[in-house]
């Protein structure tokens, strides 16, 4: 039995839950997590200046005062930018949340068709879909708006789902087919061999494993979408259909620009996100597992 | 291998349906999301078509006007657009429809405006730059000359003539100034000058060779002090132009931009020398703050002198519950015209256009005049820290570094600012800002020149 | 044929995305070519074919070399940065430690903020000031005994290459490599952890040090991971814009990226044939990176 890496991933965490057994009786050196306390605390550096900056009045919000701890802890800027920021939280869910869901299903199927249902030039399809993800955006705004108008939504969020969903087409596509790669042959031909159409081998054999790389695209494209700005910025006119991001981008004056509120309006933007990864991070962990992204 | 896949479809089947279960859920959910987020905007634009009966009027000003005193100021002129019957709160109404995105003095706005004009879809008024920073939307026809709003309300006998002049393009007139800021502020500490045995009275005239060998004096006594605070490479610009106008006078300085400029006299070197001899005394770490952080050094002591414009004055007298630092005029900080340019008001203006096919023109047209009416301006002003554009304000609203400025402003020789769109289009000031960005890591001033030489060629 | 009862569905199930992405992305490329060449240097559109007027400019154009030699060295370090700090994370995680979950939030959160305010912080981080003005990294550095270390980040301009001044992007790549570091650490711990345990065994069994199970059994099924986060990070790369301009300003001389000059050329001098021919000499730049990734891809596949 040479195994070959490619072994059956719906046995994929069972397996590792018998190697799991035995990497825990292995002892984490000191060493270790040394090292890892480090890097955490490294990486956490700025972190901590966003959250101790947004606890300060403004005479303390400088370069020069960038590591000291507030003298005076003040919450008028968490609540300014509370203020600023919660109309256009809504918003942000409105179109992430549908725009998340839909790329992801766009990109299972394709990936599925193009790595299980092939059909002659599969890859160049691919091809065709991975160069997708390398085009400048900022180069194009001005005729991707234009196309997007002619579409003739009634509102202006839709429009930017779409814009989010059409450009997600190649990573989701990407994480789905190396995701399915990794699914050996043989299910697909049993499949066949018992008389499944496409429709009914992606639904019964192929989808009931697939939850995690649903995951995986999911959490790429909800971050990308909730701290997109450049397509936001463009798309809403509408100041009442903001996503949080142009309202982040907007606690910026003109002139004057007031650091705390800034830094605070910023951790608070991205707290949605970071709960998304913090519940899904086990299963973040699961799909990558089992050969998402390992190409 | 087939035993294998008959155990997993055995095994799978309740979890399939389970799971085929939670993706059928999740598509219907997105689908009833969707279609109520788009089912909103269906609403949205039936209410308003019924109301169009009455006037579906929205006043769309685009402006990057997001924090601050200007927010605070903008805000007074919705209320009173929204609130008085003549404008745009009579019958039908046209309400004030604020769109503002914010970002590097406009330039997130500014592209964004570009993609709606050439879209064709512009907003009624839009925020910009008195001056040749609207020579690209006046040359590709994207802004209406509005000579006439001028006419009707009577503005060329309130405003200066020097500034009529000075933003007319071929005959026409292409926006209405809301605000007036002067660039050439020397900001300094009085504390730290008097440490070095200095005294500057506010708003007294300063020469040159004083102002050396007052920055002489303070890298000598205060070795700990920034003789001069500089920030990031737009400001450097904004000190390069306090710094020539002082040594060229406001004429020289209005003759390098036109077509028979001359920007390879000995004049010209002699000031560009003077730059290099500035820079100098600032400090090392100059292109890694912004204009606030360099004045702030001035506040807390740790730099003596700041070139800005009057916008200082807001950070630093300002309220510190809107951001600004609180500190008291005279004694934590002062202010004098900048060196050599006493006599000369080096200015730059907010303005507001008129963009062809705007959506609600009539009510855009209002908008223009109410904006450079005494009261409008008399409203704004004071809130924002800037003052009007017309001559007949009422000095008793406005603060003590205000009310010199306005003395000044009646009295002065005017001239146009280059780093705030004022004297020279995008392109010429982008062309500066390459070749200043050369000399700051080259300080070869013969190339500068050149560099700057050719800009002009390319661009006047 | 017979067989397109067979291939039939699949192609149909992906056309749908195959149109949007012609429509989207390829048209796209199409009116960026189009504009580049044409006469469209000013406010108002025009669409004229005038040449390749606008690639002689930027052949011409210093600056745009200088903005070139930046993304060489940024890419660089910011692809070698984030391998290196990635893989190690991966490693010192592979075996299972406690609060693994706890290290692996944090060690993701820099992605979730957004560039426009971790901009500031890094601005302040990376602050060049000297002396008893020292603050941000260069005060710990000093405060640490490390004052070899201190130095001007950013602002860097000593030479790299060829005379063109581009340490300071080296510095740039720094808040780049925090974010996506913990991204590539994720791939890499997939990767570890994708590698069956049986072979480890095996390799075990044979009396292999630990050490050489790594070296022999793992890393070399890290080749596609490797590449393919090469890829992701390469086109960030050649993309990112929000960092450098909430760091060093649009203007700043010494953090100018094509990415940044190609807005200015846009949006600023209302250019649009000069801004999409840098944008179409991006692609081609870009190409070159892929084609090899899918040469691979395809033949690595085809392998197994």
């Amino acid at each position: 039995m040479t195994a070959t890496p490619t072994t059956l991933p719906a046995q994929g965490p069972a397996r590792s839950k018998r190697g799991w057994k035995r990497v825990k009786k292995a002892r984490a050196p000191t060493i270790k997590y040394t090292a890892l306390l480090i890097f955490a605390v490294i990486v956490l550096m700025p972190v901590y200046i966003l959250i101790v900056t947004g606890f300060k009045g403004v005479a303390e919000t400088d370069p020069a005062h960038a590591w000291s701890l507030p003298s005076i802890w003040s919450l008028s800027a968490w609540h300014e930018a509370w203020t600023q920021l919660s109309p256009y939280m809504l918003n942000s869910f409105k179109l992430a949340i549908p725009a998340t869901i839909l790329s992801t299903a766009l990109g299972c199927l394709n990936g599925f068709a193009l790595s299980k249902w092939r059909f002659p030039g599969a890859d160049i399809v691919f091809t065709f879909f991975l160069f997708g993800m390398f085009i400048p955006y900022q180069a194009v705004m001005i005729p991707l708006t234009e196309l997007l108008s002619k579409l003739h939504f009634p509102a202006q969020l839709p429009q930017l789902a779409l814009a989010h969903i059409i450009y997600g087409i190649p990573i989701t596509t990407l994480i789905f087919r190396n995701y399915y790669a990794t699914i050996p042959e043989d299910l697909m031909e049993a499949s066949r061999m018992d008389g499944a159409g496409m429709l009914r081998t992606l639904w019964s054999v192929v989808l009931p494993i697939s939850i995690p790389a649903f995951v995986v695209a999911a959490i790429w494209q909800f971050t990308s979408i909730w701290n997109d700005f450049l397509f936001a910025v463009f798309i809403i006119t509408d100041p009442s259909q903001y996503p949080v991001t142009v309202a982040l981008n907007n606690t910026t004056g003109s002139l004057v620009s007031a650091y705390n509120l800034q830094m605070s309006a910023a951790l608070l933007a991205s707290l949605p996100t970071l709960v998304v990864y913090i519940l899904l991070g086990r299963y973040f962990m699961r799909g990558l597992m089992a050969g998402a992204l390992k190409g | 291998m087939s035993d294998e896949t008959m155990k997993h479809r055995e095994v799978r089947t309740p979890r399939a349906i389970k799971r085929g279960a939670v993706l059928l859920g999740l598509i219907v959910l997105t689908l009833v999301v969707a279609l109520s987020v788009t089912g909103c905007g269906k609403k949205k634009s039936t209410t308003t078509k019924t109301s169009a009966s009455g006037g579906n009027c929205q006043l769309q000003v685009f402006s990057w006007w997001t924090g601050g005193g200007e927010a605070a100021g903008l805000a007074k002129l919705i209320t009173d657009w929204n609130t008085t019957s003549s404008l745009g709160g009579g019958s039908p109404a046209c309400q004030f429809k604020n769109e503002t995105v914010a970002g590097g003095a406009g330039s997130n706005a500014k592209a964004v405006l570009a993609q709606r004009l050439v879209a064709k879809k512009p907003p009624d008024s839009f925020q910009g730059h008195a001056g040749k920073e609207l020579l690209d939307y006046i040359k590709a026809g994207q802004i209406e000359p509005i000579n006439f709003i001028y006419k009707a309300a009577g503005f060329e006998k309130v405003m200066a003539p020097q500034l009529i002049k000075q933003i007319t393009y071929q005959g026409n007139l292409y926006s209405v100034p809301v605000n007036i800021h002067r660039a050439n502020v020397l900001w300094f500490n009085p504390k730290v000058l008097k440490a070095a045995g200095i005294t500057i009275k506010a708003g007294a005239p300063l020469t040159w060779d004083q102002w050396i060998s007052d920055l002489n004096a303070v890298k000598a006594k205060q070795p700990n002090v920034t003789p001069l605070a500089l920030g990031e490479a737009w400001t450097q610009k904004h000190l390069l132009e306090t710094v020539m106008i002082g040594a060229l006078g406001p004429d020289g300085w209005a003759s390098l931009f036109t077509k028979t400029g001359d920007w390879n006299s000995a004049k010209v070197t002699a000031a560009l020398d003077r730059f290099k001899t500035l820079l100098t005394y600032t400090n090392s770490d100059a292109a890694s703050l912004t204009w606030q952080d360099a004045g702030k050094l001035v506040v807390d002591g740790k730099a003596a002198f700041n070139v800005m414009g009057d916008w200082q004055e807001g950070y630093f007298g300002g309220k510190v519950s809107a951001g600004n630092l609180g500190m008291k005029s005279g004694v934590d900080y002062s202010w004098t015209a900048a060196a050599d340019t006493n006599g000369v008001f080096d200015w730059l203006s907010d303005s507001f256009t008129l963009p062809k096919g705007a959506p609600h023109r009539a009510a855009a047209v209002k908008w223009l005049t109410f904006l450079g009416s005494l009261k409008a301006q008399d409203t704004f002003n004071p809130v924002k820290g800037s003052i009007p554009a017309r001559q007949d304000a009422n000095p008793a609203l406005y603060d003590t570094y205000l009310k010199w400025s306005l003395q000044q402003w009646k009295a002065d020789k005017l001239a146009c600012s280059l780093t705030h769109g004022c004297i020279a289009s995008n392109a010429w000031n982008a062309d500066v800002d390459t070749a200043l960005g050369q000399f700051m890591q080259s300080k070869d001033v013969a190339a500068f020149q050149k560099a700057l030489a050719a800009a002009a060629k390319k661009n006047a | 044929m017979k067989n397109i009862r067979r291939w039939g569905p699949g192609l149909l199930l992906v056309s749908p995305s195959i149109i949007l992405i012609t429509i989207f992305v390829y048209g796209l490329i199409g009116w960026n070519v189009k504009v580049s060449l044409s006469n469209w240097r000013q406010a108002q559109p025009t669409s004229h074919y005038s040449g390749i007027g606008a690639y002689q400019d930027l052949n011409h154009d210093a600056a745009f070399r200088q903005s070139l030699a930046h993304l060489l060295v940024f890419t660089i370090v910011f692809a070698l940065g984030t391998l290196i700090i990635g893989w190690t994370l991966a490693l010192l995680l592979d075996k299972g430690v406690k609060g693994e979950g706890f290290f692996r939030a944090v060690f993701l959160f820099p992605m979730a903020i957004s560039f426009i305010a971790a901009g500031i912080v890094w601005r302040w981080l990376m602050n060049p000031a000297p002396g008893n003005r020292a603050t941000g990294l260069n005060v710990i550095f000093d405060k640490l005994g490390l004052h070899a270390l201190a130095n001007q980040w950013y602002l860097d301009s000593n030479p790299v290459i060829g005379g063109i001044r581009s340490w300071g992007m080296a510095a740039m790549a720094m808040p780049a490599i925090w974010a996506l570091s913990g991204y590539v650490m994720a791939l890499y711990l997939a990767g570890f952890r994708g590698v069956p345990e049986e072979l480890r065994e095996a390799a075990r069994m044979d009396g292999a040090s630990e050490l050489r199970v790594y070296r022999h059994v793992v890393f070399p099924h890290l080749k596609p991971v490797t590449l393919a986060a090469l890829i992701i990070i390469g086109h960030i790369s050649i993309k990112i814009f929000d960092l450098m301009v909430a760091i060093g300003g649009k203007q700043g001389f010494n953090t100018q990226t094509p990415a940044v000059y190609m807005w200015i050329q846009i949006y600023d001098r209302s250019d649009f044939a000069k801004g999409a021919a840098i944008a179409t000499l991006l692609l081609l730049l870009i190409s070159v990176l892929v084609i090899p990734y899918l040469i691979y891809t395809v033949r690595s596949e085809r392998r197994s």
